[in-house]
């Protein structure tokens, strides 16, 4: 009977870890963000879906694989990022903190309606001969769209911690962080910074994007409840940390998981916000906030 | 022979919101010169040292260095021309190893090919640093950090420094050998104009000194001259 049940659970187990991986993927951007900037950009889930259409414009009109599409998907989402921090929300910084989140929600609810003029509110997928491919592990029935979030977010997170630890520009992002002043006083564009930054997580979100769509339907309001999700995924990890948040998206997709396993499917977004709710309650900054 | 101006400062007003900090401020720093600035708090010594890094512009007046003017020169070009400004509070990256904060001195185009030279300098200045590098700069005592600052300064490979109040709260044994590495850095030929509170040691430094008060300069002259004077006497060593 006890080894029964424990059976049983490696199936949620197994799916939250790589559902988690997607989650991870989406709120790595809004974290690289939040830490550089202290911004919580809410237009970053319809970013993402941004980049879900976009790929899902090139498939069916030019019958480009969606992940091929990134090719292009990133450097422009990377390009809108550099513009949207340059000419849109330096000009809010200079005023103060809550005039930048508010640009923000403008470009979101932009975006939003942008999408359901052109693709309707119907839902949408990207349809590919290999989203739909599962395989066994163990008796566990794995569709590959999980496991390819998973490894894109452990690529993603492994690139930005070592480009932000290792790199001149990284380090110069990182300092321009911690001490605008004093990072100007070393001789570093901030501004320039802040761009790249905003420039690197939209690229990011670009991926995020793809592999959204190939795991999940979207419709253009989908964007906000990813965004919660990955806002989610980003307390339990800490605010600002690439590995923090990493390990906070498998604790979210882990808490859904299980908790519509034993709870119910309508219980499962319970499970994982009461998580939430706990973290903040017991350690504020996050797992691994400073 | 008189040797020429490296910086000029030439009748400069600051504002700070709508709050006028700097009057008609002017100033001159020959080269491989020692420049004290003292005054009371609030007398408009950092915000003087602001301006001509950049990071706050005058609303009249103009600066020069090496005779080009960089009066709307952005901070980061600043540096890259060589003033580099240890800021008062030593603001080292706290959550950054010594070893990356010194790697970030040295940011400006001009100083990275100079990087490992620059390197053995900082680390001659100051062994700490070195034995320090894999340590986060938050864990360091003050004096290391003030060590840090001065050496990240160094870094950036400058022709003048702007050194603000760097014996704030630090211990009197520190300071003297915060001062030790002054003369030395001298010494290599590097320029500094320097903000102390501290009137006694930096006049003790110093080659000249300009007096502000008030957001203007009333008094300005070779360290010696400037010790016989009535004023200088009274405001500062209670004679």
């Amino acid at each position: 009977m006890t080894l029964e049940f424990l059976g049983d659970l490696s199936t949620p187990i197994m799916m939250g870890i790589l559902l988690g991986g997607l989650y991870a993927l989406i709120a790595l951007g809004l974290s690289l963000v939040f830490g550089v900037m202290k911004l919580i950009n809410v237009a970053h889930g319809d970013l993402v879906l941004f980049s879900s259409y976009f790929a899902y414009a090139a498939m069916t009109m030019l019958g480009i694989d969606p992940i091929l599409s990134l090719v292009i998907g990133m450097p422009l989402l990377f390009v809108m990022g550099f513009a949207i921090q340059k000419y849109l929300l330096s000009r809010a910084f200079a005023i103060s903190m809550e005039a930048p989140l508010i640009i923000a929600f403008g470009i979101s609810l932009t975006l939003q309606n942008f999408q359901q003029i052109i693709w309707s509110p119907m839902s949408r997928g990207l349809t590919t001969s290999y989203a739909l491919v599962s395989f066994g592990v163990g008796g566990t029935r794995v569709p590959l769209a999980y496991l390819l979030d998973f490894i894109a977010a452990l690529i993603v997170m492994f690139s930005l911690r070592e480009f932000l630890s290792r790199t001149y520009l990284g380090k110069a992002i990182n300092a321009a962080s911690q001490d605008r002043r004093a990072a100007q006083l070393m001789g570093i564009n901030t501004g320039r910074m802040y761009a790249l930054a905003f420039a690197i997580s939209m690229a990011t979100a670009a991926l995020a994007g793809v592999f959204l769509g190939l795991t999940f339907p979207f419709t253009p309001q989908s964007g906000v409840s990813f965004l919660i999700i990955a806002f989610g995924v980003v307390i339990i990890g800490g605010l600002g940390s690439m590995v923090g948040t990493f390990i906070g998206g498998m604790v979210l997709g882990l808490a859904q998981t299980l908790g519509g396993y034993f709870l119910g499917c309508a219980a499962q977004m319970l499970i994982a916000y009461g998580m939430v709710l706990i973290v903040l309650a017991v350690r504020p900054q996050g797992i691994f906030g400073r | 022979m008189p040797k020429k101006t490296l910086l000029r400062v030439s009748n400069i007003d600051t504002f700070y919101g709508g709050f006028q900090a700097l009057w008609n401020v002017s100033l001159e720093v020959k080269p491989q010169e020692i420049v004290a600035l003292i005054g009371a708090n609030g007398s408009g010594k950092s915000t003087l040292l602001d301006t001509i890094s950049g990071l706050i512009r005058s609303a009249k007046g103009g600066i020069e260095f090496e005779g080009k003017s960089i009066t709307t020169l952005d901070p980061f070009q600043i540096v890259a021309l060589g003033i580099s400004q240890v800021p008062e509070g030593r603001r080292v990256f706290p959550d950054l190893s010594v070893l990356d904060n010194l790697i970030l001195g040295s940011y400006n185009p001009k100083a990275r090919p100079k990087k490992e030279q620059n390197f053995k300098i900082v680390y001659e200045l100051f062994p700490i640093l070195e034995e320090r590098k894999n340590q986060l700069a938050k864990t360091l005592s003050g004096g290391e950090q003030q060590m840090l600052a001065l050496g990240r300064g160094l870094m950036s490979n400058p022709k003048l420094m702007l050194l603000d109040e760097m014996s704030l709260g630090l211990a009197p044994i520190v300071i003297n050998n915060v001062y030790k590495a002054l003369r030395k850095i001298r010494e290599r030929g590097i320029t500094i104009l320097l903000v102390e509170q501290n009137v006694r040691r930096s006049l003790d430094e110093a080659d000249r000194a300009y007096i502000m008060e008030a957001g203007r300069v009333v008094l300005n002259g070779n360290v010696a001259d400037l010790r016989e004077e009535e004023e200088v006497k009274k405001a500062y060593f209670g004679i």
